[in-house]
C-alpha cells in the first residue's frame, strides 16, 4: 500500500502509531534509542513496520550523540527515542550539546501516565522541566489528539531558523489512547515562531559597500554556514573568489571553505593559526558569517580586532552584539544573505582595491611563514600531530567523515586534517562534550554505510561512551576509532602546566584498558602502533578492515597543543610552538592574566 | 591571612562588571500555554537576576495571548541580551522594553500601576488614624469589623510603599500586592502604531 497516499488523510490510530507515522511523514529513516517501560507502546509500533529503522544503543547519551552525528553528516534532523526518568536525564547532555552547536535533534521521551505525573511514580522525572533550558522548545503531550500536530511542529522548530534540539514528552496513556492523526501541513506556519530568512536588502547593500572599501578584509565563518546547507558553502566560495579576501573559520565551520583553497588561513581562535589570528587582529573590515564571537575565538574582548568595522550575518538576533559590538548586523539565513550579497556585488561590479589587497596578502604571507603549526618530528615516538597528518594523507580523496572527542586530539584534528567539504566534520564545539565522538561516528556511519567514518579520539574521552562499540558491532557499522593515546587528559594537563604550577592533579590515567583486547572483547578489531615508521601500514590496515576498529596510537605523552592564545591575551599575543619553552609556558600568563581568566 | 594565595585561575576570560544596574520594566506577549512563564522567568533566574515584580494574565481571550510584565534590575547590556533571548522563545510573540521606549520618547518611564490589599487590625485611636490616613491615600475599605479594616489601594509602587510604611505602626497585619501593570504613554500599542480610528 502507498503509505504517502495514506498519510495525506486524517486517520484514527493510537498515539504510539502516530509517533511512527509522524516520523515517516517527516522523512525519518533512522532513529537512535533505548527502550524502557514508558515507551514500550512506541517500541511495539516500531516492531510492526520497516520504514523507520531503530538503532539500539547502549546508553541514552550515546543515542543523542549518534543522532547528532547522523544529523551533522546528512543535514537532516537526528531523532532519538528514550524512556522516562533515567532515559530522559541521560539525554540531557546531548540535548545541551545540540543546543550549543545548533544541531536539529528531535528527542521523543516516554513519560509515566498522565494521572501519575507528579506522584513520584517509578522512573518519573519532570522531563519538560529538566530539559526546558537545554532545548529550543519542548512539549508535554496531554491529549492524543494534539500529538500529531505537536510532532510535526517539533520537526519544524528543530530544523528551521537556528536549528536546535526539541523534546516531545509523551505519557504512556497517551501512547495507548486512540485519536485522529493529521499529516504535516504543506506550509508549516506558527503564530509566534517565524524565523527570518532573508536579510534586510539595505543592510546587504551597505555590507557590499563596506567590504568593497576594505583595505585589509577578512571573512570569519562558522557553523552557521554548514547549517544553512550546501548552497551556503558554494556561495561562500563564490564570495571568496569574487573578493579575493582571506578566510578563516571557527572549529564548527571547517569544510565550508576547502582547506586546500588559496585564501584559506586555517582555523582561528585559542588554538588557531598565527596567520588567522593576526589577520583577525589587523583587519579593517571583518565579515562574520554564521559564527558567534565565542570566547574561544575572541581572546581578550577589549583587545579583539580593535581597528575593524564588523559585519555580522546571523539567523539568531540574540547572537548580535552578545559578546562583541558589531557595526552592521544582518539578521537572516547565511545562504539567503550570501546569495543576495554575491548578486549585489556582481551587479555593482565591485572589487577590493588590488594594491591594498596585495600588500595585505603579503603581510599575511609573512605571518604564514612563521609556520605556527610546526612541531619537532621524532623518529622514536609518534608525534600526535604527525599521526593526524598521516591519517589525513592516507584517507584524503576518500569519502570520509571525521568525528572527534574533546581535548588536545580534537585541536590537532582541526589543525592537521584538511576538510574540503561541509558536513564532513563532526565535533562538539560549544559544550565540549567528552564522549561525543564515538557515538557520533556511529551515527554518521549509519547514514553513510559505504563511507569511511573515523573518530579521532583521546584515550580519556573515548572511555566515556566506550560501550557504544557494542552498538557498532550490532549494527554492522565499521567505524574506525583512532585513539591518540598519551595516557593523560592532555588538555587538562596543558592547562595545569600553564596555570597551576605544573601540579598535575588527576590528569594522568594510571589504569587504562588494553585497547586492543578491549576491541576484541567487543567483537571488533584492535590495532596498536608505537613506531612512526610503522604508522602508515597500521593506518592502511585500519582502513581496510571491514569491522569496528579501536586503533591504539601511542603518541608522545607530553606533547602540547600550539599555537595557543593564553588567557587574558589578545590575538596578536599568540604563543607559538618554537617559543613555548618550559619557561615561556610557565610565565605565559602573568599574575594579572591569571586574575583575568 | 589569605594575601599570599594566588587568584583563582580558569580557562575563561573574566572581566569585571562595570556597568551600573538599572531597573527595567518589560512587557512580554506570549501564548497562554503551560510552561510559558517558566520559560520566561528561567532566563532571569539562570543569570541570577531577581525579578522585582511579575504580573501575568490572559489579555486576549480569543487568541489565548497572555501579557507578562516583569520588573527586573540588571546591567543594561545584559538586559538587552535577555530581551533578544526572550524574543526567540517559541511561544513569545513580542518583547518590549517599556522603560527604554519611554526614555526614547523623552518620558521618565512608562505608566505603572499596582493594586494592593492591606489588612490593618486594631482598636481605638490607632484604628481611627488608619482609616483617616487610608482616606488621604484614596484607599477604599473593602472589608471591616470592629477590630480590623482591609484597604484596597491602586497607584504607583512608590505610593503603595508609603502607605505600607505608614500603616506598619498602626496594626498592619498583612499586605498583598499584584505587581506592576504597565503601558507605554501615547497612542501606540506594543504591537506597533495604533490604527487610525474609524
Amino acid at each position: 500500500m502507498d503509505t504517502n497516499a495514506m498519510s495525506t488523510e486524517r486517520r484514527e490510530m493510537t498515539g504510539a502509531e502516530m509517533v511512527v507515522q509522524a516520523l515517516k511523514d517527516n522523512g525519518v529513516e533512522h532513529i537512535f534509542g533505548y527502550p524502557g517501560g514508558a515507551v514500550l507502546p512506541i517500541y511495539d509500533a516500531i516492531f510492526q513496520q520497516e520504514a523507520v529503522r531503530h538503532i539500539l544503543v547502549r546508553h541514552e547519551q550515546g543515542a543523542g550523540h549518534a543522532a547528532e552525528g547522523y544529523s551533522r553528516s546528512t543535514g537532516k534532523p537526528g531523532v532519538m527515542l528514550v524512556t522516562s526518568g533515567p532515559g530522559a536525564t541521560n539525554a540531557v547532555t546531548p540535548l545541551q550539546d545540540a543546543l550549543m552547536d545548533s544541531i536539529p535533534l528531535v528527542c521523543i521521551t516516554g513519560q509515566v501516565p498522565t494521572t501519575l505525573i507528579g506522584s513520584d511514580a517509578f522512573q518519573e522525572c519532570d522531563t519538560v522541566g529538566i530539559t526546558r533550558p537545554c532545548t529550543k522548545h519542548n512539549w508535554l503531550v496531554k491529549d492524543v489528539n494534539d500529538l500529531a500536530r505537536i510532532l510535526h511542529e517539533a520537526f519544524h522548530v528543530a530544523t528551521t531558523g537556528r536549528p536546535g534540539p526539541v523534546v516531545v514528552d509523551i505519557p504512556k496513556d497517551v501512547q495507548f489512547a486512540t485519536g485522529i492523526y493529521t499529516p504535516p501541513p504543506a506550509q508549516p506556519s506558527h503564530q509566534s515562531y517565524r524565523p527570518k530568512l532573508a536579510g534586510d536588502p539595505a543592510r546587504i547593500e551597505a555590507a557590499v559597500e563596506l567590504l568593497a572599501s576594505a583595505k585589509r578584509p577578512i571573512l570569519y565563518t562558522g557553523g552557521g554556514v554548514v547549517n544553512s546547507g550546501p548552497e551556503a558553502s558554494q556561495l561562500l566560495r563564490e564570495l571568496v573568489a569574487l573578493t579575493d579576501a582571506p578566510i578563516t573559520s571557527t572549529l564548527m565551520g571547517l569544510g565550508a571553505y576547502p582547506a586546500s583553497g588559496e585564501n584559506w588561513l586555517g582555523m582561528l581562535g585559542m588554538h588557531g593559526t598565527y596567520e588567522a589570528n593576526h589577520a583577525m587582529h589587523g583587519c579593517d573590515v571583518m565579515v562574520c558569517i554564521g559564527a558567534r564571537f565565542d570566547d574561544r575565538i575572541t581572546g581578550r574582548l577589549n583587545a579583539f580586532s580593535p581597528g575593524s568595522k564588523k559585519i555580522h550575518i546571523d539567523i539568531d538576533p540574540s547572537s548580535i552584539n552578545k559578546n562583541v559590538r558589531v557595526d552592521l548586523p544582518i539578521i537572516g539565513d547565511v545562504a539567503h544573505v550570501l546569495e543576495e550579497l554575491v548578486r549585489v556585488w556582481k551587479a555593482k561590479n565591485k572589487a577590493i582595491d588590488a594594491e591594498a589587497l596585495k600588500s595585505w596578502w603579503s603581510q599575511i604571507d609573512g605571518w604564514k611563514a612563521r609556520n605556527s603549526l610546526g612541531y619537532k618530528p621524532s623518529r622514536d615516538v609518534i608525534m600526535p600531530q604527525y599521526a593526524v597528518q598521516r591519517l589525513y594523507e592516507l584517507t584524503k580523496g576518500r569519502d570520509t567523515y571525521i568525528s572527534t572527542e574533546v581535548g588536545q586530539h580534537q585541536m590537532w584534528a582541526a589543525q592537521f586534517y584538511g576538510f574540503e567539504a561541509p558536513n564532513r566534520w563532526l565535533t562538539s564545539g560549544g559544550l565540549g562534550t567528552m564522549g561525543y565522538g564515538l557515538p557520533a561516528t556511529i551515527g554518521a556511519q549509519i547514514a553513510h554505510p559505504e563511507s569511511l567514518c573515523i573518530c579521532i579520539a583521546g584515550d580519556a574521552s573515548v572511555l566515556m561512551n566506550m560501550q557504544e562499540m557494542s552498538t557498532a558491532i550490532q549494527h554492522g557499522a565499521p567505524v574506525k576509532i583512532f585513539i591518540l593515546n598519551n595516557q593523560y587528559m592532555g588538555m587538562v594537563r596543558q592547562w595545569q602546566q600553564l596555570l597551576h604550577g605544573n601540579r598535575l592533579s588527576n590528569s594522568y590515567t594510571e589504569a587504562l584498558p588494553d585497547f586492543v583486547k578491549l576491541a576484541e572483547a567487543y567483537g571488533g578489531v584492535g590495532i596498536r602502533c608505537q613506531k612512526p615508521d610503522e604508522l602508515d601500514d597500521a593506518i592502511n590496515e585500519m582502513i581496510s578492515v571491514d569491522a569496528p576498529v579501536l586503533f591504539d596510537c601511542r603518541v608522545a605523552n607530553l606533547a602540547n597543543c600550539f599555537p595557543m592564545i593564553p588567557s587574558g591575551k589578545a590575538h596578536n599575543e599568540i604563543l607559538l610552538p618554537d617559543e613555548a619553552t618550559d619557561e615561556a609556558v610557565a610565565t605565559a600568563i602573568d599574575a594579572k592574566g591569571k586574575a583575568l581568566v | 591571612m589569605n594575601t599570599a594565595t594566588q587568584p583563582p585561575a580558569s580557562a575563561y576570560f573574566i572581566t569585571e562588571e562595570r556597568e551600573k544596574n538599572e531597573a527595567r520594566t518589560l512587557a512580554i506577549l506570549v501564548d497562554n500555554e503551560p510552561g510559558v512563564l517558566a520559560r520566561v522567568i528561567g532566563l532571569f533566574s539562570g543569570r541570577g537576576y531577581n525579578i522585582e515584580s511579575l504580573t501575568v494574565s490572559e489579555t486576549e481571550h480569543e487568541r489565548h495571548l497572555s501579557r507578562i510584565t516583569v520588573v527586573t534590575r540588571g546591567a543594561p547590556h545584559v538586559i538587552e541580551q535577555l530581551k533578544s533571548q526572550l524574543d526567540r522563545i517559541v511561544p513569545v510573540h513580542r518583547v518590549v522594553d517599556l522603560t527604554r521606549a519611554a526614555g526614547e520618547d523623552g518620558e521618565t518611564g512608562p505608566i505603572e500601576r499596582e493594586l494592593a490589599l492591606l489588612k490593618v487590625a486594631g482598636q481605638g485611636d490607632k484604628r481611627l488614624e488608619a482609616l483617616r490616613l487610608a482616606d488621604v491615600f484614596r484607599a477604599k475599605v473593602i472589608d471591616s469589623s470592629i477590630e480590623h479594616f482591609v484597604f484596597e489601594i491602586t497607584g504607583r509602587p512608590s505610593k503603595i510603599d508609603k502607605l505600607v510604611a505608614i500603616m506598619a505602626p498602626l496594626g498592619l497585619v498583612e499586605v498583598c500586592r499584584t505587581g506592576v501593570a504597565a503601558l507605554s504613554r501615547g497612542k501606540d500599542g506594543m504591537s506597533g502604531p495604533a490604527e487610525a480610528s474609524a
